[in-house]
């Protein structure tokens, strides 16, 4: 049985090297961790004949409707609900989606990263935007339940869970729950899409789902396709649709491919890996990707 | 438009409201389809008490017989904006076979496309501006999403500021001439112009926000 990757740990109370000003601190010896210099990191190098197995990826959403062929099976399919005792609970649900949007980002998911183990938390009820008790009580399930990738294509746009948000971002930061969020095109400040420990997608106009930019000027980090989107619809159907919803799924779907074939990479060097394999960033030897 | 003056079930989303209030939300959707050149544009609220969609106002296919008339929040593209809070468009519609006779039964016309943007003010989603079939595109898909995002800003506080409590307490008379000007100009403004408009839109909503009792405790 493997151990718990560093990243899960009980944090040590000392680091075992030899601090720059003494002697050894600690007797514990190295561990050997794969955490070597990268290399040229392309495209090739970061998902190449990555089907994205063995990594666990999260969706809070309206739910996932299993039984759409673009979907497929569910690892857990759970939902956030009143509890007995009036508290609010994360609990199994059916596999159902009456939205559909959750559906549709699935579809996004499954389709880049087919291996991936897919997993939804319902925190959208009754068509009702902004629940964001609900908003983090799926959060806080998702990161306490160790899930590799968490997609997030909704927001909340109240002020008063800004504080607890960006204190769940920043435990799943740390806990290598790497979370992707859909911008907000709309001038209305909305949470958790523009934190630092969160990678945010909006949309570019091209066809093909496996490129995406980096953006320089934040606080989106990446463009990823998002017009004309071929995603499940309700009743096993599919319709092209375009928005920061269907962005954000395909970039999910980039990490769990790099995931799978880098387990071993946390959230910034996970965001630097996506960084030097952007079409739009040139290689080292010269000459921009963007034309090719 | 015909409104609805029948006092039997009416949706809560439109108690309240009073005339100016209803030709605000009309000249808004005039705005929105002339905009797009698009074959009909609507406005839906959500009713608070059952999480349906009501329409509020439209303009062009259906405006004769639409107002008033409700559906399931959670279902549609509406219904996919107002849970996540996200501009969408979806095209083909038409040619999908699930949705075809759905659509058609609720609005009696089938678009080949849907573009619909969230009204959110105080962190609540209001409702819903939907778009039709738009025509040219000369701005392209995302163009035209983050135009409508704003044009629904706009609506967002529009209503805010119509809402029957806003109105009483004295506070924030409000221009709709000067609102009807800023949503004609705003997309043929120049980017930085339309920048800075969008960004003192923002503010007046943030400001609205702060001050909003309500907010706090919800």
């Amino acid at each position: 049985m493997a151990e718990q990757p560093p990243w899960r740990r009980p944090r040590r109370a000392q680091f075992p090297g030899v601090p720059a000003w003494g002697a050894p601190v600690a007797s514990l010896p190295d561990e050997p961790l794969e955490i070597s210099q990268l290399g040229l990191v392309t495209g090739e190098w970061a998902w190449g004949d990555a089907d994205g197995a063995g990594v666990r990826v999260c969706l809070l959403d309206s739910g996932v409707d299993a039984s759409h062929p673009r979907v497929g099976r569910l690892a857990q399919a759970m939902e956030v609900a009143t509890g007995s005792a009036g508290g609010i609970e994360v609990v199994p649900t059916e596999p159902a989606d009456k939205a559909g949007h959750g559906t549709a980002c699935a579809s996004v998911i499954r389709s880049m990263a087919p291996a991936a183990s897919l997993s939804s938390v319902r925190v959208l009820t009754n068509g009702k935007y902004g629940a964001g008790k609900a908003l983090l009580a799926g959060l806080r399930w998702a990161i306490e339940n160790d899930f590799d990738v968490i997609n997030l294509s909704l927001s909340t746009a109240k002020a008063q869970f800004l504080d607890e948000l960006r204190e769940l971002s920043d435990q799943a930061y740390f806990r290598r729950c790497v979370l992707v969020a859909a911008a907000h095109n709309l001038p209305v400040q909305s949470y958790p899409w523009p934190f630092a420990s969160v990678i945010s997608v909006a949309s570019h106009d091209g066809p093909d789902p496996m490129s995406y930019y980096y953006n320089p000027s934040p606080p989106v980090d990446f463009y990823a396709r998002g017009v004309r989107v071929p995603v499940a619809w309700p009743g096993g159907a599919e319709i092209r649709s375009t928005g920061n919803s269907f962005a954000a799924p395909h970039i999910t779907g980039i990490c769990a491919l790099i995931l799978s074939k880098h387990p071993i990479l946390t959230p910034f060097q996970l965001k630097s890996v996506l960084y030097s394999a952007a079409r739009n960033v040139a290689r080292p030897e010269g000459g921009t990707r963007v034309s090719e | 438009m015909s409104v609805s003056e029948s006092g039997q079930s009416r949706p809560s989303a439109s108690n309240g409201r009073d005339l100016s209030q209803r030709r605000l939300l009309q000249s808004i959707v005039e705005v929105a389809r002339s905009v797009f050149g698009a074959v009909a544009a609507s406005v839906f609220l959500v009713d608070q008490d059952s999480g349906e969609l009501v329409f509020e106002a439209v303009c062009g296919a259906g405006e004769d017989h639409l107002v008033g008339s409700r559906f399931p929040g959670d279902t549609g593209i509406a219904g996919w904006v107002a849970s996540s809070g996200q501009p969408l468009l979806v095209d083909d519609v038409s040619q999908n076979p699930q949705f075809a006779p759905d659509a058609a039964k609720s609005t009696g016309y089938v678009p080949r496309s849907i573009m619909a943007a969230p009204l959110i003010s105080n962190g609540e989603c209001l409702g819903v501006l939907e778009v039709l079939d738009r025509g040219a595109r000369q701005r392209g898909e995302l163009g035209d999403v983050d135009l409508l995002g704003l044009l629904a800003a706009e609506l967002g506080m529009a209503v805010e500021l119509l809402s029957p409590t806003e109105k009483t307490n004295g506070s924030g008379q409000l221009d709709v001439p000067l609102l009807q000007r800023v949503a004609q100009r705003l997309p043929s403004a120049p980017e930085p112009v339309a920048n800075t408009v969008t960004s003192l839109l923002a503010m007046v909503d943030e400001l609205l926000s702060r001050d909003d009792p309500a907010a706090a405790s919800a």
